[in-house]
């Protein structure tokens, strides 16, 4: 009786932890992790392994080497690596796909104060970082079920660059074949399906909310039929799935609420159909996520939730004062 | 409005509140009738049961006392009368360390076991208009049953030119652990209603609900029954509304804005939209005083928690020692880490169950290791749960890095002092992070700014 606790409201807490909603992240995953094993072969999971393992050691060792509390065991590193895997080409050296792993964790981690800290996407910087580093071997692509593929093999097109290069307006895409996957591409980008599947299983376990990506498609969707591109097609092709369901909604760079987080995706989906119209780059989801995180500060300073029995406009009346 | 509102406009579902938190419910003691503790050995009555000034003791060290005999009053507005529990004779008037920071006076009384009632207790007179209600209100030593302590006189004074069109009575309960209204409704229901007659007549209020979360089918059904019936409900003007049990549905402004879709002003009262809110047993109360002229000196708490050995309500003479009550309920069944006054989202841990039963609690719960112990704090991921769950549409993880830095401009610019401190967010963090604490700091930095 001598030693009751005291402490401060309230006593009880929600039975969600970090380290369960990282394990449904990684659970979301799966599906199109085992898409890409089965479109891209076995060296698909040795990407895989590479980049979980390159991205855990280097969680471990930075906060060891920080004297900091050990996170490994949140799972944080571990959906970067999936996600760092998944942005890269089967054919990628696993040198290199190590190198990504250590990108992201350290340098885009754990430099800027570990999870919850960096103010980008880890996984994204990490393949924007080889992509302007190896730039060919970034853009190696395999055909599907191309098993035998590695770094020297002959490279096949991808649906976007093949639609910008070939430039051939008579042959419609093969939408089944975009759905399912079976064409050349990074390794979890390829199966829209599969990446649908886990994006709806996060949006089932309130992982995220259907805020960023309903709206990030849609804003693609209508830009894509305003400037008379295939708006199915821009949906289905390249990294736009994987980025507006597992990249867009990283908690950590994507705005805290509701009205901001609408800001942002349409900020997204804007970016992209800019770079894929415009741009000289055939792909434009990872840059476009990126430099909406840079500026998702900017947006919660300008887009805010009104506190309840505030005046809406109190912004305006106080500037007017 | 007025024509509207004479037995029309009752809403059929309650309106769209925003956030909450999907809180466990643990109502296990809501099926068994409450007992009536014998009275204890003594009694220590705090004098300050109620927010605004405490009392001053008008009883010395060896004065005898009945039951129902003033032993503190206060010349405050905000304050009311402390009434002796039992009879018998004042012990000692000592300093006890309540929760707060500061010790407070309190009126020790060894009873005598007669519970002899004050022979000048009569039925107060008959209540005419609202200055002879709030008269009535505060004689009767009444404050908000419902934990806050909000001196029921100052409630029912309301303001010239606040015009109020509804009366909410208070059956959410959406605490854990808590049934003492819920037993309130199921034992008392008549009561219940003749009080609501009562204040609303003299109030002129046409149009009242009494909110009930929807996991209490019990009390919803027994509440219909009564305000149903024609003969106890005439005007028809008493309805039932069960709300989405969704914690915190029963916090004031939540509440009113379920029942009537209208937000309370920041820094406002339910009275700025038309609205006056009590609680049950407050309504119930205030029946049995004007039949009676009893004031207020005991009360129906719920006894729970894993270290509890029988889980029950009780009513119990107010400043009954929590340990004595606790003997009562067969005592503790494993050690207690962790008590709490009130439930485990608002209420207060306490240092000691050597304190006394206060007016405005509704529980007393008890808790084992397992429950007790505290959880992992791990840095904030920004998932934005906390901002999702808020009913106050506050930015707590933004509340609590401001708090940190001790910034009291930004925590000004975020709102903090619309925060009521439900614990929503709290609950919610994936990361386990002590928001709620660190936005009480957070409010205390911005009033020493503020005094500046």
């Amino acid at each position: 009786m001598d030693k009751l606790i005291v402490s401060s409201s309230p006593h009880f807490n929600g039975r969600k932890t970090t380290q369960n909603i990282m394990l449904d992240v990684i659970i979301g995953l799966m599906p199109a992790a085992i898409a890409s094993i089965i479109i891209f072969g076995p060296r698909a999971f040795l990407v895989i392994a590479v980049c979980i393992a390159s991205c855990v050691l280097s969680e471990y060792l930075s906060r060891k080497a920080m004297k900091r509390p050990q996170t490994v065991m949140d799972l944080s590193c571990v959906v970067t690596g999936l996600l760092l895997a998944l942005n890269l080409p089967v054919t990628i050296d696993p040198l290199i796909a190590a190198f990504g792993g250590v990108i992201a964790i350290v340098v885009v981690k754990q430099m800027f104060g570990g999870i919850g800290q960096n103010f980008v996407n880890p996984a994204l910087t990490a393949r924007i970082v080889l992509m302007n580093s190896f730039p060919a071997r970034m853009t190696h692509w395999a055909a599907a079920f191309d098993y035998g593929a590695t770094a020297d093999a002959v490279t096949t097109a991808t649906p976007l660059s093949g639609q910008m290069y070939v430039n051939s307006p008579g042959s419609a895409p093969d939408y089944m074949q975009l759905l399912l996957g079976t064409h050349g591409g990074c390794l979890g980008e390829t199966c829209a399906l599969a990446i649908l599947i886990g994006g709806l299983y996060l949006i089932v376990r309130n992982v995220i909310s259907p805020v960023i990506p309903v709206t990030y498609l849609a804003t693609v969707a209508v830009f894509s039929a305003i400037l008379g591109r295939d708006p199915l097609f821009d949906l289905l092709a390249g990294g736009l799935m994987l980025g507006a369901f597992f990249m867009a909604t990283d908690y950590t760079t994507s705005p805290l609420y509701f009205k901001a987080r609408i800001v942002f995706a349409i900020g997204c989906g804007l970016m992209t159909i800019i770079i894929r119209e415009f741009g000289s780059l055939p792909e434009g989801v990872s840059y476009s996520i990126v430099l909406m995180n840079i500026i998702t500060p900017l947006i919660e300073r300008y887009v805010k939730p009104t506190a309840f029995g505030k005046p809406k406009e109190k912004k305006k009346k106080e500037g007017a004062a | 409005m007025q024509e509207q509102n004479a037995g029309g406009l009752f809403p059929k579902r309650p309106f769209r509140t925003h956030g909450g938190a999907p809180v466990p419910h643990h109502k296990n003691t809501s099926g068994g009738q409450s007992k009536t503790m014998p009275p204890p050995q003594r009694v220590i009555l705090p004098m300050q049961q109620h927010i605004g000034a405490p009392c001053e003791p008008v009883v010395k060290k060896g004065d005898h006392v009945y039951l129902g005999q003033v032993v503190g009053d206060s010349e405050g507005y905000v304050s009311a009368p402390i009434h002796a529990s039992v009879s018998g004779t004042v012990a000692e008037i000592r300093n006890v360390m309540l929760t707060g920071d500061r010790p407070v006076e309190a009126v020790v009384i060894d009873s005598d076991g007669l519970m002899e009632p004050d022979p000048s207790i009569k039925p107060p007179e008959p209540i005419t208009d609202k200055k002879s209600l709030a008269e009535a209100a505060r004689a009767s030593g009444l404050v908000g049953l419902g934990g806050a302590g909000f001196p029921a006189h100052v409630k029912l004074n309301v303001p010239e030119g606040k015009n109020i069109d509804t009366l909410i009575i208070n059956v959410a309960e959406c605490e854990p652990y808590v049934t003492s209204d819920h037993r309130e409704a199921l034992e008392n229901g008549k009561n219940v209603l003749d009080g609501i007659y009562k204040v609303k007549e003299i109030l002129d209020v046409h149009r009242v609900l009494i909110a009930v979360e929807d996991n209490k089918p019990d009390v919803i059904a027994e509440l219909h029954r009564i305000a149903d019936n024609g003969e106890m409900d005439p005007k028809d003007e008493v309805r039932v509304l069960a709300l989405k049990s969704r914690y915190p549905q029963g916090a004031e402004k939540v509440l009113v804005q379920a029942c009537t879709g209208r937000k309370v002003p920041a820094g406002g009262l339910p009275a700025d939209v038309g609205c006056l809110v009590m609680n049950i047993a407050s309504v119930s109360f205030l029946a049995s005083f004007m039949r009676t002229g009893m004031p207020l000196t005991k009360k129906r708490v719920t006894i729970d928690g894993s270290a509890i050995k029988e889980p029950q309500n009780v009513i119990v003479p107010i400043g009954t020692p929590i340990k004595d009550v606790i003997g009562f309920c067969g005592g503790y069944k494993s050690e207690p880490r962790k008590m709490l006054m009130g439930g485990p989202m608002m209420g207060i841990a306490i240092v000691s169950d050597e304190l006394p039963i206060l007016k405005q609690n509704n529980a007393i719960l008890a808790f084992d290791e397992n429950e007790a112990k505290m959880y992992e704090t791990t840095d904030c991921i920004r998932c934005g749960r906390c901002v999702a769950a808020c009913p106050m549409n506050l930015m707590p993880t933004k509340l609590e890095k401001a708090a940190q830095k001790k910034d009291a401009e930004a925590l000004m610019e975020l709102d903090v002092m619309t925060c009521m401190e439900c614990g929503c967010c709290a609950f919610s963090c994936p990361a386990g992070r002590r928001l709620v604490q660190s936005i009480r700091l957070g409010k205390a930095y911005v009033r020493k700014a503020g005094k500046k």
